[in-house]
């Protein structure tokens, strides 16, 4: 994607999920009452952590088809982003946990789901540092990437199946469907996702552009 | 057509063929140094009796489940760990010149689920011996360890062959095998839960048919990515 727009349409939704998820109407639910807000935030950047590891599924996919090392570079920023908006992601949960379910932390499968994503792609990085041999790192990691993603949707899909959960949006169906998303929260909720998406490739883009000056300055041509 | 059917037929048997001699190759190679296998055994050994000393007695079934399968998978992980580091750069080198990648690593696959189905037959000896056998359904007991040991062994060889590449391979393979060997994991906990309470087909078939097509995915997957790892 080229020009300024759709950096400036990220920050505009941003913005408006954040005054408008505070500020708006939302259904009155027993037990969540005004935390209900928290899937305008929660929801959302782990939407668009799911989708960045996507564009890293994918770029690693074309890069060895193609053995162009930009999309090489595409896999490893978007991992990045999309750790970083998985934390986020963990922290405002449990954060909502604490005051809903009356602890940080509880044994639940999208939660566990949330750690083991965190947990593959941090060995995801550990393994592409701990390759010394530069001309194989790319591939040897993608071949990893590929082999986890996939793994990975498995295992998000079958745990919710295989254990009973708390989570709201949960009874067989890993969705959100029994959140009761009404007219007015979707007008946030969409929005926000497209935003944080837009918002994350955009944080993808400037990594990359670090890099390779950070490349160029390391072999002297800056 | 015709011929196209008697050029694959050509491909599968000569597969076949290199399949059979790389099997009984690696057999071979392993019962040359009997150490090596041999302490695959005993590293079991001594984690069931590391298992058995704090724990004497199991009450609790869940427990008994999650402890027998938390003892092979670090038995699988340390019996497959071997598979490639002990080959030396030479051998490497002559199989690379012979043989085909997919008959290759098919081959580490089905070595290795062999390996971890004995180890895992090892395991429930043990168990029946020390701690006490609570399964009432032995046959589907096996069938799902057997089953999580073909997950288990594509998995794992193929992550072993990644982690063969850095710095320190064994701990790699581990922080990079244990996350992903999980949905494999809770589902053959789930089956083999349901073969000690002696539960009905229908309850268990749903879970029989997933682990096999999981199994059949992981192998797939293992088979399109190997060539890459392959390629030095």
């Amino acid at each position: 994607m080229s020009g300024i727009w759709w950096k400036i349409l990220a920050v505009l939704l941003v913005s408006y999920a954040i005054v408008g998820g505070m500020l708006l109407d939302v259904p009155e639910l027993p037990i969540l009452n005004e935390s209900i807000r928290n899937l305008y935030y929660h929801v959302t950047m782990w939407f668009s952590m799911m989708l960045l590891l996507l564009v890293s599924f994918i770029g690693s996919i074309r890069f060895l088809l193609t053995g162009q090392s930009k999309f090489d570079r595409i896999a490893l920023h978007s991992a990045y982003v999309g750790i970083s908006l998985g934390i986020l992601g963990i922290l405002t949960g449990s954060l909502w946990a604490k005051f809903t379910w009356g602890a940080f932390w509880v044994s639940d499968p999208k939660l566990n789901g949330a750690a083991v994503t965190l947990l593959i792609y941090i060995a995801y990085l550990i393994l592409r540092n701990s390759i010394e041999d530069e001309s194989k790192r790319p591939r040897i990691s993608a071949v990893y990437n590929i082999f986890s993603f996939v793994l990975l949707i498995v295992f998000l899909v079958i745990l919710p199946r295989t254990t009973d959960s708390l989570h709201p949006g949960n009874g067989g169906n890993p969705a959100f469907s029994t959140y009761d998303l009404d007219s007015t929260m979707r007008m946030v909720f969409y929005p926000a996702i497209i935003g944080w998406t837009l918002f994350g490739w955009w944080m993808v883009q400037l990594s990359m552009r670090l890099s390779v000056l950070n490349e160029k300055y390391e072999d002297n041509d800056i | 057509m015709h011929k196209c059917i008697i050029l694959t037929k050509q491909f599968m048997s000569a597969l076949l063929q290199e399949l059979k001699s790389l099997i009984i190759l690696e057999w071979k190679l392993e019962w040359k140094q009997k150490t090596a296998l041999s302490s695959i055994f005993i590293y079991l050994l001594s984690t069931l009796f590391v298992v058995y000393l704090s724990v004497k007695r199991v009450v609790d079934i869940p427990t008994w489940n999650a402890l027998f399968w938390l003892v092979i998978i670090f038995a699988a992980a340390n019996g497959v760990n071997r598979s490639f580091s002990s080959d030396s750069k030479g051998r490497m080198l002559m199989m690379y010149s012979l043989v085909s990648p997919q008959a290759f690593i098919i081959s580490r696959v089905i070595y290795n689920s062999i390996l971890i189905s004995l180890l895992s037959l090892g395991c429930i000896v043990f168990y029946t011996l020390f701690l006490e056998n609570p399964i009432q359904n032995m046959a589907l007991f096996i069938l799902a360890t057997t089953l999580g040991a073909i997950g288990f062994s594509s998995i794992l060889t193929l992550v072993n062959a990644i982690a063969l590449n850095t710095k320190n391979s064994a701990s790699m393979s581990v922080i990079l095998g244990f996350p992903i060997l999980l949905p494999q994991l809770m589902i053959s906990l789930k089956l083999s839960k349901f073969a000690i309470d002696g539960l009905s087909a229908t309850v268990y078939s749903k879970y029989l048919l997933s682990l096999g097509l999981l199994d059949l995915a992981i192998l797939v997957l293992a088979l399109l990515l190997f060539p890459y790892l392959w390629r030095d």
